[in-house]
């Protein structure tokens, strides 16, 4: 039943890795560049939520609602204020804007809500369920962050393959000049993926910290390195290698904890990241691209 | 006199401006008239500089982007200080400094020989993040790592200090996430500022000579430089090599400045990593000199913004945000271009007016 | 003994046949064309003599070596060197870099000896330069050893190209479409390089070509490829005439 335990929160986290592992890989889908402030936006919508439910004493939903749209409206200032202008730049001069910005956000977090972490309240208040006798819990936590990850998953999925935004989305990562001689607002469309990732990163806050409650600035730095390596992991660019990625990544790592040292579970993951991309290069979904002589 | 060619006396001068910098300095503290904090900063500024030269080689040049560099530096830190704690007590000062070094900086060039086999197979964006789990991997195993000696030898364990089984004698060299404490406080500035001029004068030489040709036509086109019989594999290890090399000095350097070492995310893990690659992308990429000057005002900024408290690193962010849309925004570009405001123009303007002079 | 013996080469791609049952023999000192409408398969083997693909079936011998799914690099020290349609220079070192690149495995000196400069690397640096310059006057690329080689003009560009290849000192040289994107002056420019060229180094060369007027100007013998597959072959002027080849190429 241990075993079984560790599975299922195994998958919870995986499922908070794999919404952030969204983020990361729409934004490098379409605008090919690794946004290293995704993490912090996270954090953000984790105080968001934290300062609707805890101090205006909002219910959990609307909070989370509130924080989505929060961090859906900075996620998109972002793209414009720092991103936008670097559109045609190399790719090294967008990761460092992205740097520049993650340490923005940290530091405003810092200013605002100081460095202490603080104890967020969970926003499921469902205890969760007791089978076998009581051997098994699930936790309201981990049945809800599973769900809600794959309903997002999902929906997602549907929305890119059958919108004609979603459309435009596929349209722009495989080709920007083609998608833009086709009519598509290419601007538009990076915007809108931006939106959605970070309101993705809202709702990742808020379930990741509802899992392990303690909040500071630097609480999204991790996480969002690790859902990067997730999406990398499953193949860049593609969401449902971002949803396998995510899951596989979580299982690893509790049970690395669980079985083997607690200490070393993140080395363990890495060395599975490594593993996994020296066997196939691009990821368990990529696509090889091959340059054309 | 041969005539010299533009990058060599590029070296000269960035030398020379080193050196006098580093007159400047030493006089300052001597007389007293350096702030602590600012001494304190001297060491390490050189250390973090060293590993921005080893990671320029690295981007500028192998045309690679490695977030995993302060593993390097990692590793050449932890070898140097064990050796130097191992050994404190049985051979003299300057030839086990001198031992120190060599060992550092061996470990970490063999680490990134081992580590660049397989990355290297992998390019772009996976290459980095391969590189960045190689990093967060050193980290988190050193944190675990306990070793002592006692008379019977050394003994290992990743679990916990008990588990050394070691005599009552026994003495513990590595504690875990405690890291290595009492390293002797070798590293002066002047021992600093002389390796920092040494990997100058290195990288300089590397990339203009036969091997660092074959490296920059791999970077600016591989399937040419295959076709020209150039052994592609072989070309990037030496270089990956040579740049874990020294990052490697500069982490020993790094551990024989501090009392206490230890592995943690700031310090060895990707967020100095980064650092340092802002380090490298704003000194210029590819201009070893360059990234020197970036480490040091980028190092001394927030330092001398701490008046500010809070709000340094905020600024520091601003800056850095600012500086990237002003050197790198294309729209911006072209504006500085029409405008006549380009570090290029600029530059001639000055250049022009002294002339005239 | 031919240079070059090509037999029953093929490549697929997935299902699709890009090259089948190609055969190819090139005597020493030729100058031999490769014609054939676009997507033909001209590049695709020249990527496969090259190395660059590993072609599916068949052989390659050059010089009676089996060279077939050897590295590139390996095929270059065997005596193979090539341009390519789209120009890949090294283009952020100087003109000068870019043929002591390819002079690279004819003068050794270590990675020790570069970097602590030890005397041998003057010596050499020296020899390299030298030579590099030599090849570089057979082009008229001298006076320009000191510019980047993105700064130089297309046909220069081109140019420059070939010099590189040259410094690998090769049996045979592959030059893919050198003409391409020049105007009739360049052209006529080039067919005298390739000509002194042919004097100078003594190579081999085996060139991809649209353009008619320097494929019968300056190639003795021509294989036309259509579809993967070898429609003609043998002297200019019998196979120029040939009604097939006519027909592939201007159709009916």
């Amino acid at each position: 039943m241990g075993f079984l335990t560790y599975l299922i929160n195994g998958l919870s986290l995986g499922s908070v890795y794999a919404l952030i592992a969204l983020g990361y890989t729409m934004v490098y889908g379409i605008a090919k560049m690794l946004n290293f402030a995704h993490g912090d936006v996270i954090m953000l919508g984790a105080y968001l939520v934290f300062m609707c439910m805890s101090s205006a004493g909002m219910p959990a939903v609307v909070s989370i609602v509130i924080a989505i749209a929060c961090c859906t409206a900075i996620g998109i200032i972002i793209e414009k204020i720092a991103y936008k202008p670097l559109r045609r730049a190399t790719n090294l001069a967008v990761l460092i804007t992205a740097i520049g910005v993650s340490y923005f956000l940290q530091n405003m977090a810092l200013m605002v809500f100081g460095s202490n972490p603080v104890s967020f309240t969970s926003v499921v208040s469902w205890p969760g369920l007791s089978l076998a006798g009581g051997q098994l819990k699930i936790t309201g936590n981990a049945i809800v962050t599973i769900i809600t990850c794959l309903i997002v998953m999902f929906g997602l999925m549907w929305f890119v393959k059958n919108t004609k935004p979603g459309q435009a989305m596929r349209a722009v990562s495989e080709d920007k000049d083609a998608a833009t001689l086709m009519g598509i607002n290419v601007n538009a469309t990076i915007s809108l993926t931006f939106a959605i990732g970070s309101g993705l990163a809202a709702i990742a806050g808020a379930l990741l910290c509802s899992s392990y409650p303690s909040l500071n600035p630097y609480t999204g730095s991790m996480p969002g390195i690790k859902a990067f390596t997730a999406a990398v992991f499953g193949g860049i660019g593609s969401i449902p290698g971002a949803l396998i990625g995510g899951l596989l990544l979580g299982i690893i790592e509790i049970l690395a904890k669980a079985y083997i040292s607690s200490q070393l579970a993140d080395a363990i993951v890495f060395a599975v990241l490594i593993i996994v991309l020296l066997v196939k290069p691009t990821g368990i979904l990529g696509k090889q691209i091959k340059e054309k002589v | 006199m041969k005539k010299l060619n533009g990058s060599t006396k590029k070296l000269i001068s960035s030398i020379a401006v080193i050196l006098v910098l580093y007159i400047v300095m030493s006089t300052m503290q001597a007389t007293g008239n350096l702030s602590s904090l600012m001494s304190g900063l001297l060491v390490p500024v050189c250390a973090y500089a060293l590993v921005a030269i080893g990671l320029n080689l690295c981007v500028g040049y192998l045309g690679e982007l490695s977030l995993g560099h302060a593993g390097f530096m990692c590793v050449g830190a932890f070898t140097s200080a064990f050796f130097s704690k191992t050994f404190q007590n049985e051979i003299p000062d300057v030839p086990r400094f001198i031992l120190a070094l060599v060992i550092g900086t061996f470990f970490a060039a063999l680490f990134g020989f081992l580590i660049a086999i397989p990355v290297l197979r992998l390019s772009g964006d996976y290459l980095a993040i391969v590189t960045l789990a190689f990093g967060e991997i050193i980290k988190n195993v050193i944190n675990v790592l306990y070793v002592g000696r006692d008379a019977s030898g050394f003994h290992f364990s990743l679990k916990d200090m008990m588990s050394l089984n070691m005599d009552f004698d026994g003495v513990v060299l590595v504690n875990g996430a405690q890291g290595i404490t009492g390293t002797p406080r070798q590293s002066t500035f002047t021992i600093s500022v002389l390796l920092l001029i040494l990997a100058l004068v290195v990288t300089h030489n590397f990339v203009n000579s036969r091997t660092g040709r074959a490296v920059k036509a791999i970077r600016d086109n591989q399937i040419a430089a295959e076709t020209v019989g150039l052994p592609i594999t072989k070309y990037k290890l030496i270089a990956f090599t040579i740049s874990a090399a020294i990052a490697g000095v500069g982490g020993v350097l790094y551990a024989h400045n501090i009392n206490s070492l230890t592995a943690t995310t700031n310090n060895f893990g990707y967020n100095m990593s980064i650092m340092i690659l802002v380090y490298v992308v704003l000194g210029g990429i590819g201009n070893f000199s360059g990234s020197v000057v970036a480490t040091v005002v980028l190092t001394m900024l927030p330092e001398m913004l701490r008046g500010l408290s809070t709000y340094r690193m905020l600024i520091y962010s601003i800056v850095l945000i600012g500086l990237m849309l002003f050197n790198w925004a294309p729209g911006i570009l072209k504006f500085r271009e029409e405008h006549g405001l380009t570090t290029k123009q600029l530059l001639d303007k000055f250049k022009k007016k002294k002339e005239v002079q | 003994m031919a240079l070059l013996e090509v037999k029953n080469l093929g490549i697929s791609f997935g299902g699709l046949r890009a090259v089948d049952e190609f055969n190819l023999s090139i005597e020493k000192g030729e100058l031999y064309g490769l014609i054939g409408p676009n997507g033909a398969g001209k590049t695709t083997v020249f990527n496969m003599l090259t190395g660059i693909y590993k072609p599916t079936d068949g052989m390659i011998y050059l010089d009676g070596k089996n060279i077939t799914g050897k590295k590139t690099a390996d095929i270059n020290k065997a005596g193979v060197a090539r341009t390519f349609q789209n120009i890949r220079l090294f283009g952020d070192q100087s003109v000068l870099d870019n043929v002591k690149i390819g002079l690279h495995n004819s003068y050794e000196y270590g990675t020790f000896t570069g970097v602590f400069r030890l005397p041998k690397y003057f010596a050499t640096e020296k020899k390299m330069d030298e030579r590099a310059l030599e090849i570089l006057s057979v082009f008229g690329l001298d006076k320009e050893a000191k510019v980047l080689a993105s700064n130089l003009p297309y046909g220069k560009q081109r140019q420059l190209e070939i010099a590189r290849a040259l410094a690998t000192n090769p049996k045979l040289l592959l030059l893919d479409e050198p003409a391409a994107g020049m105007n009739p002056n360049e052209t006529q420019d080039l067919m005298d390089t390739i000509a002194l060229i042919r004097k100078e180094f003594g190579v081999t060369i085996l060139l991809i070509e649209h353009d008619m007027k320097l494929v019968s100007g300056i190639c003795e013998k021509l294989t036309v490829l259509n579809f993967g597959r070898v429609l003609a072959s043998g002297e200019t002027s019998t196979v120029l005439n040939d009604p097939e080849v006519i027909k592939a190429y201007l159709g009916e």
